[in-house]
């Protein structure tokens, strides 16, 4: 009988492997799923299907390529996490190619090619987005409406959105509408209170509606902190960190500047938050360093979505503190037990 | 008794406790197998030392193997029966390796050696009781095994504020410390009480999870009915509440410092089952020879806590519990956390054994694969120590050690907790076990390279710092040659004169050189003065030290070399200054009053020659008059430039014995000088407090050296003046000068291989030398008798004195006899050439005495010629044929010629020094004291001849 020998522990925690950390976070994004496709159609359900097929097949080509197990990686489901998160967070009707190109970029690009899970440096869903942001402005900035403010009354069938994605649907401007983030940022020299009445997008029906898709995305985020798949250092910072500059810009200008609830309720700020910001590989590790690289996230948010060049400023914001992770987690290590204080830097220093 | 506060600890985790299951049967007593392994390293330390042979009867609780230093225990016989073998046997260890074994064969009986309880521990002294507990085997039961008695001693170092009983046994499936409670709490206590008084801490606590409610309400019962201090803290069920250092913060709020014991901040932690050893000891004379241990696991039918006796082996007690081998899967030696997998279960129980666990594949799975770190974080979350594990395993697995050991490493205390909760499998500990491993390595590795590279750097600051010293010593040397060749240079007048200032520019090289020197070794210092901070910055220990011993040592260069530079500078104008300007003038005069003295006699030599030949022509007569008039005025006015400078005679005596004097003050504060130095230089080394007070003697004596020094240099000049009187009396017979020097020459050429031989060769030297006038006395038939009667010098003088006057009438034939006795010298020269040529030793060995011989022909040659001067070629010397005067004349000559011949050694001795400057430095050195000798020699022949020429003068001046 040949006993196994091996060193301890000799016990794992049943089950919490890192394709079930996955799959929770998937599963976390359903509920905004779900109301984004109840407000928007079907187009948002067809992306993540049009995603998550680009994402595997560009994982097991990579790996194979890499003499990879593909099998094994595959089954860690963090490629078609990263599709499920691009695919809610590209607008539900946009073409096809730009779909794939944006989870064929994050997957190739952005993670394999850095040496796979655990190695990238950038958020991959992020750097996809980004890419097609640049890229193709005209299909990214095409945001479907709800039905009740749309052109045509009518949120696009399930039959529309396959013409619309795959092919092209001559109508969908009757379907399309500014996000409020978009809205409000084209409100150019009107004021606040004017934005808010004229404006589409601003329209308490719009803002709703968004304000719905946010709450969907907070409540993933719950489930994920009740989990403990994620702590709670980063949303909160990157969320508080939200709330206080766009408190105090409104406090000091309310006619030109839009209220916190609006950009904590509008845009990618609870999904930002929950679902990118958090983000294992790329963030930053220790407590003291999610609230920093969190905080540093709500800011840069704020900040491009007040002067910057973009409505919403999610995806820059995690990339450019993905920048600063590494340096963050050196400045932010825990004081470790029987130490007077954390040590920072890299730079040995006197110690007790 | 009050409920204790309990606190927190970072991380922690929650495994399945599977603690019921050893918990159904009550403690089982297992029968004795038939043989008891027992290892003789049970515990942390050097392995303990066999009392006992192959062979011997042993009883229960006999001791069969003895300490093995301090840091070592006892190890008794667990039940009665034969010592079978002492052989290497495996262990349980996580190596898996054998290990040195007593191996004891029971005879069944169980019978108990005699037993000699400690009854007295509460009024003995507490070392007594440390040492039989020592005696008893006890060591610490939770894991480590450390010797109790030196735990206890060591927690003495600091007042104790809490002493601390670990009963919390966080790991799972372990019960054998919960059963140990449960079984023998009235023992529990007694052993806790026992160890209060020998540690006496402000608070006892008894440090207990929360999963243990029969045990924690077995000791409340027991603890109330005593009446006892000693507190209960029940704290909450979390893994690893049972490491010392979490039980600790649980129970204290307070942390181990990184790298130091509890006992460093007044807390000691004993397991229950060391309590529970040390109250069997001492109440009942029982060693340790058994414990309790779990048995347990899925792969055991009748999973139980036991009391083993150490040296069972574990198969035995897997019988005992009914194991199945098909299920037995993992075989896990303590628990599942942080226990270690045994190959065998022949393996035995040892004193730290608490845990038994037979595992089934299903119970305890193969690991999954190990996946990518995502930098979850759950690890992180999980450190009881708030390590940042994620970091720890990028930089292990890089093997960036600094990095890793900068993110405290070594703070890790392997619990585990990482790794059980790691999503990717990863098995962290085993990483961080690797690289700890690898550190330590390397730091042992270091170690050994930083003695070695220190070792080299002080051979290297020695060699380097007697290089210096070398040096130092040579250039001192120099410089004491340069000044005394300086002062030299005086002597030899106009024509050396100008050696001064060379030597004066070469010590101002010196200088130049020294400062440059000394601006490179005080740049180095600043260098290595920035480097020391540096370290010292970054805590680089080894580096610190050796660069503070460059750092002191390069100091000491530097100063040295102040101190050189000092000397070369203050040296440098006394030397270059004062001998050559002030001679200069004076010595033009008397240049060009030697020219007129020099021409008079040549003129005079022809007409003296011209006299020879015709000796009655009166013409020649009267102009060989004037002319010796004129060469009279010359020689004053000579005479009196030279006595210009120390003007007279007596005077310039008094100069050179001043001059002596002086130079010794000097030579002797010279040497203090070097002693205070050397004392400073070793109070350097030792960095002692006396250093300011040797500074200051040092900065005296170099302050008289230099005086010394100074008054040296200025009489120096002047002394040598002296002999400007001689050439000018000495030109008196140009003929006379000539063969001397012919002979000079000859002389100093032989002399400069002879001068080491000289005193060694004497003897043969001497032989050689009596020969030589015997060859002499060949040439010259009349000469003979009258040099071998006057071998020496003085006493050939004197009968040729007197016989000068006597035999004013044989003056034509002894001019006959002069010329031969010339023609002789020269031949003898000739041969004395060729021999020289030929064979050096020889030639070396006569020449050594040659001079000497040739001086002394050469002066009886001499006096001849002024025997047949005086009668016939001078006329005023024939006209005053007074009685004293040609004495005086001859030993003016005499002493002329002592003096031209130590002047000549000493040129040549001078020479040879600067020659040998590159040389060996006793070789200088012993040139140095010839030269001074020869000095010696030359001032005191020209005392006597600046006295003999005034008092010749006064006579002639009288007349």
């Amino acid at each position: 009988m040949a006993l196994l020998r091996i060193t301890s522990p000799h016990t794992q925690r049943a089950g919490q492997r890192t394709s079930w950390v996955m799959q929770m976070v998937i599963l976390a994004t359903l509920p905004g799923i779900i109301v984004q496709t109840w407000l928007f159609g079907w187009g948002t359900a067809i992306n993540l299907i049009i995603a998550g097929i680009t994402a595997l097949l560009c994982e097991a080509a990579i790996l194979s390529m890499r003499r990879r197990p593909v099998a094994f990686f595959l089954k860690d489901y963090s490629a078609l996490l990263t599709a499920v998160l691009l695919g809610v967070a590209l607008p539900p009707a946009v073409p096809w190619w730009v779909t794939v190109t944006a989870v064929g970029f994050a997957i190739i690009f952005a993670k394999q090619i850095y040496g796979g899970l655990g190695n990238n440096p950038f958020n991959p869903a992020m750097v996809g987005y980004a890419i097609v942001l640049v890229s193709f402005p005209v299909p990214m900035s095409q945001w479907l409406g709800v039905q009740e403010l749309v052109a045509s009354g009518n949120s696009l069938s399930f039959m529309q959105s396959l013409q619309a994605i795959f092919h092209h649907l001559p109508a969908i401007d009757s379907y399309t509408m500014a996000t409020p983030l978009d809205g409000f940022k084209h409100k150019d020299l009107l004021d606040s209170d004017t934005a808010f009445n004229t404006i589409a997008a601003l329209q308490t029906l719009n803002l709703r509606s968004w304000m719905w898709v946010n709450l969907a995305y907070l409540l993933g985020g719950i489930a994920l902190l009740w989990l403990r798949i994620i702590t709670w250092h980063t949303p909160v910072a990157l969320l508080g960190a939200l709330f206080v500059m766009s408190g105090i810009f409104y406090l000091i200008d309310p006619s030109n500047a839009a209220s916190p609830v609006f950009h904590l309720t509008t845009g990618a700020a609870m999904f930002g938050a929950f679902f990118i910001a958090t983000d294992p590989v790329s963030s930053c590790t220790s407590n003291r360093g999610k609230l920093v690289y969190g905080a540093g996230i709500g800011i840069l948010v704020y900040v491009i979505r007040a002067w910057g060049g973009y409505p919403d400023g999610m995806a820059f914001g995690v990339l450019l503190m993905n920048f600063a992770a590494p340096l963050i987690d050196y400045y932010t290590q825990p004081r470790t037990y029987g130490h007077k204080k954390a040590k920072t830097g890299l730079n040995i220093k006197e110690d007790n | 008794m009050q409920a204790a506060q309990i606190f927190s600890f970072h991380g922690g985790i929650h495994p399945e406790q599977n603690k019921a299951q050893s918990l159904q049967l009550p403690l089982g007593r297992p029968p004795l197998p038939n043989e008891l392994i027992l290892p003789l390293g049970q515990h942390i330390g050097q392995s303990s030392r066999p009392l006992v042979k192959i062979g011997d009867k042993v009883l229960k609780g006999q001791t069969i193997a003895m300490n093995n230093g301090f840091l070592s225990s006892f190890l008794h016989a667990p039940t009665s029966g034969t010592i079978s073998a002492i052989e290497e046997r495996l262990i349980a260890h996580p190596s898996g390796l054998s290990d040195l074994c007593i191996i004891l064969t029971p005879d069944g009986q169980d019978e108990w050696t005699e037993l000699t309880p400690l009854v007295d521990w509460k009024v003995g002294s507490k070392t007594d009781v440390l040492a039989y507990l020592s005696e008893m085997g006890i060591v610490g039961m939770g894991g480590a095994g450390f010797p109790t008695q030196v735990k206890l001693q060591g927690a003495h170092k600091h007042p104790l504020s809490h002493f601390i009983i670990n009963a919390a046994e966080c790991e799972p499936y372990i019960t054998a410390d919960d059963m140990l409670i449960r079984e023998k709490t009235l023992e529990l206590i007694l052993g806790i009480e026992i160890l209060q008084h020998l540690v006496e801490a402000d608070q006892v606590v008894i440090g207990i999870e929360d999963n243990k409610p029969t045990a924690i309400a077995a000791l409340n019962r027991l603890l109330d009915e005593r009446n006892s201090t000693i507190k209960v803290a029940v704290v909450p069920t979390k893994y690893p509440s049972g490491g010392e250092k979490q039980l600790i913060q649980l129970l204290t709020n307070k942390e181990v410092p990184s790298g130091q014991h509890p006992a460093d901040i007044g807390i000691l932690c004993q397991n229950v089952g060391t309590c529970v050893a040390v109250h069997d000891a001492i109440y009942q004379g029982k060693p340790l020879i058994s414990r309790f241990t779990t048995l347990t696991g899925d792969a055991l039918k009748s999973p139980q806590n036991v009391e083993a006796l150490l040296g069972t082996p574990i198969a035995h007690l897997l019988d005992y519990a009914e194991s199945e081998q098909k299920k037995l899967h993992r075989l896990v030696m303590g628990g599942p956390m942080m226990g270690y997998t045994l190959d065998s279960a022949v393996v035995p129980i040892v004193k730290t054994s608490n845990c038994i666990l037979a595992a089934t594949k299903k119970e305890l799975p193969t690991p999954a694969p190990e996946q990518a770190c995502i930098r979850c974080g759950m690890c992180e979350q999980a450190c009881p120590a708030s390590l940042l594990p994620q970091q720890l395993l990028w930089f292990s697995k890089s093997q960036e050690h600094e990095k890793a050991e900068h993110y405290n490493l070594f703070d890790c205390i392997e619990c585990g907790a990482c790794s059980y909760v790691c999503p990717s499998s990863i098995p962290l500990v085993q990483y961080y076990r690797h690289s700890k491993s690898s550190i330590r390595e390397a730091r042992e590795a270091n170690v050994k390279s930083d003695l070695a590279k220190q070792r080299f750097e002080a051979r290297q600051a020695r060699q380097e710092a007697e290089a210096a010293e070398k040096e130092a010593k040579r250039l001192a040397r120099q410089k004491a040659t340069t000044q005394k060749a300086s002062d030299k240079a005086a002597p030899t007048k106009a024509a050396t004169s100008a050696t001064a200032t060379p030597s004066a520019a070469s010590t101002n090289d010196e200088s130049k050189k020294l400062k440059i020197d000394l601006a490179i070794g005080k740049t180095k210092l600043k260098k290595l003065q920035k480097q020391l901070l540096a370290a010292q910055e970054n805590e680089h220990l080894e580096e610190i030290n050796a660069l503070q011993q460059q750092a002191t040592e390069q100091e000491k260069q530097v100063a040295l070399l102040e101190e050189e530079l000092a000397k070369v500078s203050t040296a440098a104008p006394s030397a270059a200054a004062t001998p050559a300007p002030a001679k200069a003038p004076v010595s033009d005069e008397l240049k060009k009053a030697k020219v007129d003295v020099a021409l008079i006699g040549v003129k005079l030599k022809k007409l003296q020659k011209q006299l020879l030949e015709n000796p009655d022509d009166n013409e020649i007569k009267t102009k060989i008059a004037g002319f010796e008039a004129d060469l009279k005025a010359a020689q004053a006015l000579l005479e009196k430039l030279g006595a210009n400078g120390p003007a007279t005679t007596v005077a310039k005596a008094a100069v050179s014995d001043e001059l002596k004097k002086l130079k010794i003050d000097a030579a002797i504060a010279k040497a203090a000088v070097k002693k205070v130095e050397k004392a400073l230089k070793k109070a350097e080394e030792i960095q002692a407090p006396e250093i300011d007070a040797i500074r200051q003697q040092l900065k005296e004596a170099q302050q008289r050296a230099d005086n010394l020094e100074k008054t040296l240099a200025n009489p120096a000049p002047a002394a040598p003046a002296a002999i400007a009187s001689s050439p000018a009396n000495a030109d008196a017979d140009k003929k006379r000068k000539i063969d001397l020097a012919v002979a000079k020459a000859g002389i100093k050429k032989a002399e400069k291989n002879i001068a080491l031989l000289k005193e060694q060769g004497k003897d043969e030297a001497e032989i050689e030398a009596s020969e030589w006038p015997k060859k002499l006395a060949e040439a010259q038939a009349k000469l003979a008798t009258l040099e071998t009667e006057t071998n020496p010098s003085e006493t050939a003088t004197a009968p040729a004195a007197s016989m000068t006057p006597a035999n004013a009438d044989a003056d034509k034939k002894r001019k006959i006899d002069l010329a031969v006795a010339k023609a002789g010298i020269k031949k003898a020269e000739k041969n004395i050439a060729l021999l020289k040529e030929q064979g050096k030793d020889d030639a070396e060995i006569e020449a050594s005495e040659w001079p000497q011989k040739l001086a002394e022909a050469q002066a009886k040659l001499a006096t001849l010629e002024s025997q047949t001067n005086e009668p016939t070629a001078a006329p005023k010397i024939e006209t005053k044929t007074s009685d004293e005067k040609p004495n005086l004349a001859e030993q003016i000559k005499k002493q002329k010629i002592a003096a031209a011949l130590a002047k000549a050694q000493i040129n040549k001795l001078t020479k040879r020094l600067e020659n040998s400057v590159e040389g060996t430095p006793e070789e200088a050195e012993s040139i140095q004291q010839e030269i001074l000798a020869a000095q010696q020699k030359q001032q005191d022949a020209e005392r006597l001849l600046a006295q003999l020429t005034h008092s010749q003068d006064n006579t002639q001046e009288n007349r």
